[in-house]
């Protein structure tokens, strides 16, 4: 089934967020790499001497506390190759060859295996059965080795890792990490990692037989979100051979975390609300610039938010290396080319149709459907991809199980700012005091010496270099194609006549507004049927207060 | 004669009128007589084209109406089109039986589809050709009446009227869309077989829906023709030209204006419902705001506030849009949009009045 644009739109985003997801990840690996390889480098001869030593006793040693021994030195050397040797000894991939005795990764491939040389990752190619030889490990051994590793995880640097390896040791269901753990608390400094701990604790000890610590651990997690305890306390809960009081506890602590779940999706249906409410503002503060205070229908609004989109699509074609800064350089063209573009409409035709209110919007229709037009045979009919920049993806966890994604954040924030940055221009700079003398009384303003066609120009050229402005933040929540402009003039219209035209604080609120209610619907009543009750609503809150939430008051709403 | 009346001086409604009687005889005799080897012919697609453009005339007349004389900018006509067209479609729809693909006897195919297992309360009815008729009057004039009602009673006109019939017709495009509503989703109603037992593909039936559709245009312009010359008129054009002096000599203009932006909506709904067996299909693209808007622009390259013109500016407009998107695709978009700022900027009158403005110059 094909659907309206702006329910792909919402759906596209879903998509484009979890793809920053992984994005972020793979750029968190990069730079722990970076890290690795930076600590590394002045070291490495002497390093890389003590481990080829270490992996050689390895080899020789011909019995399990040997081995154990030799472990616990390679996990104490400096280099990444030494935790992936130990991963490899505990995974039983570790082999070495018949002839030279040299160490291999081995991968069982049909009768033989493919083997890759340990220290250098040299491909080897295929041998038999026979040619390589397991380095065996038992069970106290691989005890062993799974400690060492997490141990080490709990070493590293950057607090981030250190936190991971801790959250992965409180699921490990092993009772001895306890104390791995309780040492490193005493010498933890970060406090993000040692709340981390406290968390793995209480959820190792969730395992424990010993009543009082269950009991304990469980009031310690209660009100913790997170899948894994989830799980474990809902096994504890009904787990028929516990004493009923430690069950009891179990199913308190579970309604305790099913309630800040709730309260964190409310708390998510809200921000999802202000994300969107500050696309609606951003899109219609333009428009009550120049619909709200000029009065004219500008039906081409959407387009100049369009041609901001494309500016930052090209911005990065032409510097595919500044990704990451290509917002800030798109920002002030996207304000030109959609502000220029404005001063061209304004001065071939609107000037022509002052007070002729539907002309305008016949006219400046015509505009748009040749701006869309022409932005179809330049780029094609097709969606353009634009990048987000690393600093902009991925997401930011406020507490465990609320996630915001940090794009949306930072468009809220633009939004914001571009309102504040409109309201400075309006109220403390002269540009703005003769906008607002021209509005107020033409006939007055010139009589005083303000070139009111001039200030006409200058501020539907701002009106439109701010729908510019807005194009760029929406070129990093929505497809950029030649639609864009028309998924938002419908809206825009409705956030500015809704707010009280002639009122940019009223544009903010409606928008605002708006957004969180049509996010507080969307769970009742689906996407498309929430969007319907907005418009529905509108219509008729309109026709009740046709002047919207904040009128204008005096002589200056007679005009 | 009641036409002389109707008529007085009204040349650019003389001349449509004549075309379209001459049409009326002329098309159906050309189709049906003439043989098919034979250049004076016309092809039964030529006929449903026509058709299609007579139908787009009814409506532009029906915004001329309540635009060009009562100065209310509708931006939503098109939803009362659509309503008409889609009261149609179920008919339709009931018409098919058993015939479906899937060869239900009651439920349209696409219900089946979804796996509904009986007919949703509102399609009841729709299998009786009057009830049809009769909801494609109403739904409409409803509609419109109801809107009309809120709307106008708080005196919200001009920009902001226009702004929120723009949101109705979208509110409806949205709702349309949803399979849920029953009325076909994203597809609309299609794959029609017959109305009243003739069969709607037969060069015949073709004909006749061209011939209904002359019919209903003529006697649309009469009606308009016949309030916009009556004393109901003069109180329109002054509600156009100065609403507040109007209603301090004492008229009720909500009442005024209401009446007429029902009629007007049910109007359009006939249009829509002779447009839908033409074309063979309705969908939620119908509600499209872009097609309220290209409306706009029939009426406004006609001519607005001249009747004749609107529904002259519908069969041009239309008719470039064929020969363009057959032809040039790419371009009509401009065609289009260059029409709205010139038509708006040169020539607020539009093709009647470059008519009327020959005429004078010939008069000195």
């Amino acid at each position: 089934m094909r659907l309206p644009a702006s329910f792909l739109m919402e759906h596209g985003v879903k998509r484009l967020a979890s793809i920053e997801l992984r994005r972020t990840y793979s750029i968190c690996q990069v730079f722990a790499l970076f890290l690795l390889g930076a600590m590394t480098i002045p070291a490495d001869e002497v390093v890389a001497q003590s481990l080829t030593d270490a992996l050689e006793s390895l080899i020789a040693a011909d019995s399990y506390p040997e081995k154990q021994a030799v472990a616990e030195v390679i996990s104490s050397i400096d280099d990444p190759r030494a935790l992936s040797a130990l991963e490899a000894l505990l995974e039983g991939r570790l082999y070495t060859t018949r002839g030279d005795q040299s160490l291999v990764i081995a991968e069982s491939v049909g009768r033989g295996y493919q083997i890759r040389d340990f220290l250098t990752d040299e491909d080897l190619g295929r041998v038999g059965r026979r040619d390589v030889a397991r380095i065996s490990v038992n069970n106290s051994l691989r005890g062993v080795l799974r400690q060492l590793l997490a141990t080490s995880g709990l070493e590293h640097d950057d607090p981030r890792q250190r936190r991971s390896a801790v959250i992965e040791i409180g699921q490990s269901e092993d009772l001895s990490m306890i104390e791995v753990l309780q040492a490193r608390r005493d010498r933890e400094s970060n406090a993000a990692v040692l709340r981390a701990i406290d968390v793995a604790e209480a959820t190792l000890k969730l395992d424990s037989d010993d009543t009082e610590e269950r009991l304990a651990s469980i009031v310690a997690v209660s009100g913790i979100v997170n899948g894994y305890i989830r799980t474990k306390l809902t096994r504890l809960s009904v787990n028929e051979n516990i004493d009923p009081i430690t069950r009891q506890a179990a199913l308190d602590a579970l309604e305790n975390i099913e309630d800040k779940v709730a309260n964190y999706e409310i708390v998510k249906t809200v921000f999802f609300g202000l994300s969107l409410g500050s696309i609606l503002v951003l899109a219609a503060i333009g428009l009550s610039v120049t619909f709200g205070i000029m009065g004219v229908i500008n039906m081409a609004h959407g387009e100049l938010i369009m041609l901001g989109a494309y500016t930052t699509y090209v911005v990065q074609q032409v510097f595919p290396n500044l990704i990451d800064y290509s917002l800030f350089i798109a920002l002030p063209l996207a304000f030109a080319v959609s502000g220029l573009m404005g001063v061209f409409i304004e001065r071939t035709i609107i000037r022509l149709l002052y007070g002729r209110p539907l002309e305008t919007l016949l006219a400046t229709f015509g505009v748009s459907l040749i701006l869309q037009q022409s932005v179809r045979s330049i780029f094609t009919p097709l969606n353009r991809a634009v990048s987000t920049p690393s600093w902009m993806s991925g997401s930011l966890e406020i507490v465990s199980g609320l996630e915001i994604t940090l794009n949306r954040l930072f468009i809220l924030g633009f939004s914001i700012f571009v309102f504040v940055i409109l309201l400075f221009v309006l109220r403390r700079t002269r540009f703005g005091l003769q906008m607002r003398a021209v509005t107020q009384n033409r006939q007055m303003a010139k009589a005083m010496g303000i070139r009111t066609n001039r200030v006409d120009t200058l501020t539907f050229g701002l009106g439109a270099g701010i729908a510019g402005v807005a194009g760029v933040a929406l070129s990093q929540l929505t497809n950029v194609g030649p639609n864009l402009g028309q998924a938002y003039i419908v809206d825009s219209f409705l956030v500015v006549v809704f707010g009280g035209v002639g009122n940019i604080w009223g544009t903010l609120v409606s928008g605002l507004t708006l957004g969180v209610a049509n996010k507080l619907i969307e769970p009742a009543v689906g996407a498309i049927m929430a969007k319907i009750f907005v418009l529905v609503f509108i219509i008729i809150f309109i026709q009740r207060r046709p002047r919207g939430l904040f009128p204008q008051k005096g002589r200056a709403a007679e005009a | 004669m009641v036409t002389s009346i109707f008529l007085n001086h009204e040349r650019g409604g003389k001349a449509l009128l004549s075309v379209i009687t001459l049409g009326l005889f002329v098309v159906p005799f050309c189709n049906l007589v003439i043989s098919p080897e034979s250049i004076f012919h016309i092809p039964t697609f030529t006929v449903t084209l026509l058709g299609k453009y007579l139908c787009y005339a009814l409506l532009a007349l029906a915004l001329d109406l309540v635009w060009g004389y009562v100065g209310i900018l509708s931006l939503g006509h098109g939803a009362f089109f659509a309503l008409g067209g889609y009261a149609m479609g179920m008919y339709l729809m009931r018409q098919i039986g058993s015939r479906g693909v899937y060869g239900h006897p009651v439920l349209p195919d696409f219900m089946v589809f979804l796996n509904w297992d009986e007919l949703p309360w509102y399609w009841y009815g729709f299998n009786h050709f009057w009830f049809a008729v009769l909801m494609v009057l109403l739904v409409p004039g409803f509609l419109a009446f109801v809107f009309g009602w809120l709307a106008f009673r708080s005196r919200v006109s001009g920009v902001y009227f226009a702004i929120i019939t723009q949101a109705l017709t979208y509110a409806l495009m949205l709702a349309f869309f949803r399979n849920e509503m029953g009325f076909g989703g994203n597809n609309g109603l299609t794959d029609f077989k017959d109305l009243l037992g003739a069969n709607l593909q037969s060069d015949g039936t073709r004909v006749a829906l061209f011939s209904t559709s002359a019919l209903a245009l003529v006697a649309g312009y009469f009606l308009c023709r016949y309030i916009v010359t009556s004393r109901l008129g003069l109180v329109l054009v002054a509600i156009r030209d100065a609403e507040d002096r109007t209603r301090f000599l004492g008229y009720r203009v909500d009442y005024y204006k209401l009446w007429i932006f029902t009629l007007s909506a049910i109007m359009a709904g006939v249009a829509g419902a002779l447009y839908v067996p033409q074309v063979g299909i309705i969908n939620p693209n119908e509600f499209q705001p872009l097609n309220s808007i290209e409306l706009v622009v029939w009426v406004a390259v006609g001519g607005r506030g001249t009747l004749y013109g609107a529904a002259l500016g519908a069969g041009i407009v239309n008719y470039a849009k064929s020969t363009f998107t057959t032809l040039l695709p790419e371009v009509w978009l401009f065609v289009l949009g260059g029409l709205f700022v010139l038509v708006t900027v040169a020539l607020p009158k539009g093709l009647a009045g470059i008519v009327g403005r020959i005429k004078s110059l010939q008069h000195g």
